[in-house]
């Protein structure tokens, strides 16, 4: 059973009252495109045009309502390899994200130095990531703490699968931010699989947020495939970071609706049942039925979307496969400032 | 200009840092009201609170990650390892994270941060509070490597560690902390992170060496020149990047060149410096590139006698130094 604390009970009725329907449509629009891109990008990999792709598929609500409720104009994320709908709506643009699929010169995240899904942008406040994970969540609270000494008010959220939260750096990293009450959102995205690995196998505790109350911290756990419910309890988790109140862990239940990546064979470890049934949890598809339901979006204005994202996605794939690749003797640039 | 210890030195440095810069934060074990276990940060706590020296929870990984975190966010941290012998466990926050920083992210972001670290033994410190750590770290792109070992290189790196916009392994031999005296001026000043400095010029051979072994060395140079032998003693300073023209023009001149580490003999530095002059002073060479370092033993051991079999002394570089002046 999940742990919630008194103040971060979530309700998605709350926010959906609060939220103007541009914004709800706006929302949607990132989760849309989110998905367009990440099927697009699995073509081209199956099309042997791009050698790896690692999913956001099936996480969009976690990460475009926990995005929503962070300052577009003010705070640092540190987003995992699965964050593409995040880095979006702080402000990646499609394009951006094909130039890093490419491996393109211009790839703001890394130049075409890293795999793609390692996002990294200093202009966005996006930082920088790395493949062994959990290293963020120590880099975060330590972004955090900055941020403390100096006295600013910025938020900073990251996220990480629930394979992770067996890693040190995240004890380590939700420690120290609990210790100082640093203003750092720990989102744990959890998909129940560590690449083949069930969380059963990963802690023997059915809820990542059960954690928090041993950091002195509050944990909530929220169906991660509901976009309003995640947005009300991240913007109550960024409220008490800026009040500087401290830190809060939030356990997002999501699907994983890919194999762990493009190299993955996910039918050795995963039932037909089970790969049949978890698509009755998309959240875009949830979000869509929400939209039509209240009248906000008809279906047809959804598939006028989709086209329009098909047509953006679209361009930004031949614009990056067009870009230059790095020159060969840019490899000895930037190994000191 | 007063005589201080290296200790001394370094607490000084911090000091004015501190004082100098509002982005400048001290995070490790007991920096705080204790001052270090060594107390180097002392009276710093009280004159600069909580929010500039910080207690950090008693964990390597975030003590470096926090502070990669930190760097990025507009301050300047210094992390402090109570031993270097403890920084294992930071060792991918460190090499995978601080150093790779810059170029993974292509220029765009930059890890300005400094990691103080008491390293080396000869002080009953056994395994596991004696170690010489600096070949694993100045293999590694991306980050710099500095050794000082005198108070007045001492003050001057760490000043220029904490400005530079790059991850710097400050490394503090803990035997010089009190036991090496020097003068250090009054005014500000820095010594630039990369130049050796040649503490003792001479003639017949080249010694190369950084920290404790310095002084070893120019003790043992000291009885040579009793003996007639010219010993020219080379202080590498900086261990990444290392100075190959100074290295190499000084084993040039002298055509007879001795490295000297406490550190593991094999993959230590020696072998890094035997092959630069080897590449690039050959034919200058009378003799070949000595070695003189810590014996491959896993660590260095508690018991006295088996800690003095370990430690390079000024008698064994002596006498590495007669049998190369002699060849």
């Amino acid at each position: 059973m999940a742990v919630m604390s008194e103040a971060l009970v979530p309700g998605a009725a709350d926010a959906s009252a609060e939220l103007p329907t541009a914004t709800l449509r706006e929302m949607f629009r990132f989760m849309l495109l989110a998905r367009v891109l990440d099927e697009r990008m699995w073509l081209l990999n199956r099309a042997g045009k791009a050698p790896f792709v690692i999913s956001c598929q099936g996480h969009e609500a976690a990460q475009v309502g926990a995005a929503f409720a962070l300052a577009r104009d003010k705070d640092f994320t540190l987003p995992y390899y699965r964050g593409l709908a995040t880095v979006l709506v702080m402000g990646m643009t499609p394009t951006e994200v094909m130039l890093s699929l490419f491996a393109r010169a211009s790839d703001p995240n890394s130049g075409g130095r890293q795999m793609p899904a390692h996002y990294s942008s200093r202009r966005l406040r996006i930082i920088t990531q790395s493949s062994p994970v959990g290293t963020q969540i120590v880099h975060a609270a330590g972004v955090g703490l900055a941020e403390k000494i100096k006295g600013g008010d910025a938020v900073v959220w990251t996220s990480f699968g629930e394979g992770t939260t067996s890693q040190g750096d995240f004890h380590e990293g939700i420690n120290l931010a609990a210790v100082h009450k640093l203003p750092v959102i720990f989102q744990c995205e959890n998909n129940e699989y560590a690449i083949s690995v069930p969380q059963q196998q990963q802690m023997a505790i059915a809820s990542v947020a059960e954690r928090a109350p041993a950091y002195g911290i509050p944990g909530v756990s929220v169906d991660g495939t509901d976009l309003l419910a995640v947005y009300e309890v991240t913007r109550r988790a960024v409220e008490r970071a800026r009040r500087g109140d401290g830190p809060t862990l939030l356990e997002a239940r999501v699907v994983r609706l890919t194999a762990h990546s493009s190299d993955d064979n996910d039918r050795a470890y995963r039932s037909q049942r089970e790969l049949t049934s978890m698509r009755r949890s998309d959240p875009v598809a949830r979000f869509a039925a929400f939209l039509h339901e209240h009248a906000i979006l008809s279906e047809s204005e959804a598939q006028a979307l989709r086209a329009e994202l098909a047509a953006e996605v679209e361009a930004a794939t031949v614009a990056a496969e067009a870009a230059p690749l790095p020159e060969p003797e840019s490899l000895f640039d930037h190994v000191y400032a | 200009m007063p005589e201080i210890n290296l200790l001394e030195a370094i607490r000084q440095g911090l000091d004015e840092l501190l004082a100098q810069d509002a982005r400048v934060f001290v995070f490790g074990e007991d920096v705080g009201k204790l001052g270090g276990v060594f107390r180097v940060t002392e009276g710093l706590f009280a004159k600069y609170g909580p929010l500039r020296i910080i207690d950090a929870p008693l964990a390597e990984s975030v003590i470096v990650g926090a502070c990669v975190g930190a760097a990025m966010n507009g301050t300047r941290p210094i992390a402090e390892i109570q031993f270097a012998d403890f920084i294992a466990p930071a060792f991918n926050q460190l090499v995978q994270e601080a150093a790779r920083i810059h170029y993974r992210s292509n220029g765009d972001w930059r890890v300005p941060m400094v990691v103080r670290a008491p390293y080396g033994g000869g002080i009953h410190g056994a395994l596991y509070h004696s170690q010489s750590i600096e070949a694993t770290y100045a293999h590694v792109p991306g980050l710099k490597v500095v050794a000082p070992a005198t108070p007045y290189d001492a003050k001057g790196l760490l000043k220029s560690a904490v400005e530079d916009d790059n991850p710097v392994l400050f490394l503090e031999h803990k035997k010089t902390y009190r036991l090496i005296k020097g003068h250090v001026p009054d005014h500000d000043y820095r010594v630039p992170i990369g130049p050796a400095d040649i503490k003792r010029p001479g003639e017949d051979i080249s010694v190369y060496a950084y920290g404790l072994m310095l002084h070893y060395c120019l003790e043992a140079a000291q009885l040579l020149a009793a003996e007639g032998v010219s010993v020219e003693v080379v202080d590498l300073r900086t261990l990444r990047p290392l100075d190959v023209e100074t290295i190499v023009e000084s084993a040039r001149r002298t055509g007879k060149a001795l490295v000297v580490h406490e550190d593991n003999l094999t993959g230590g530095l020696g072998g890094e410096i035997a092959a630069l002059i080897a590449e690039h002073a050959f034919e200058a060479l009378d003799a070949p590139v000595m070695r003189l370092g810590g014996p491959d033993v896993p660590a260095m051991p508690f018991a006295k006698p088996l800690e003095d079999a370990f430690m390079p002394t000024p008698a064994k570089i002596a006498a590495a130094m007669r049998k190369l002046a002699r060849y």
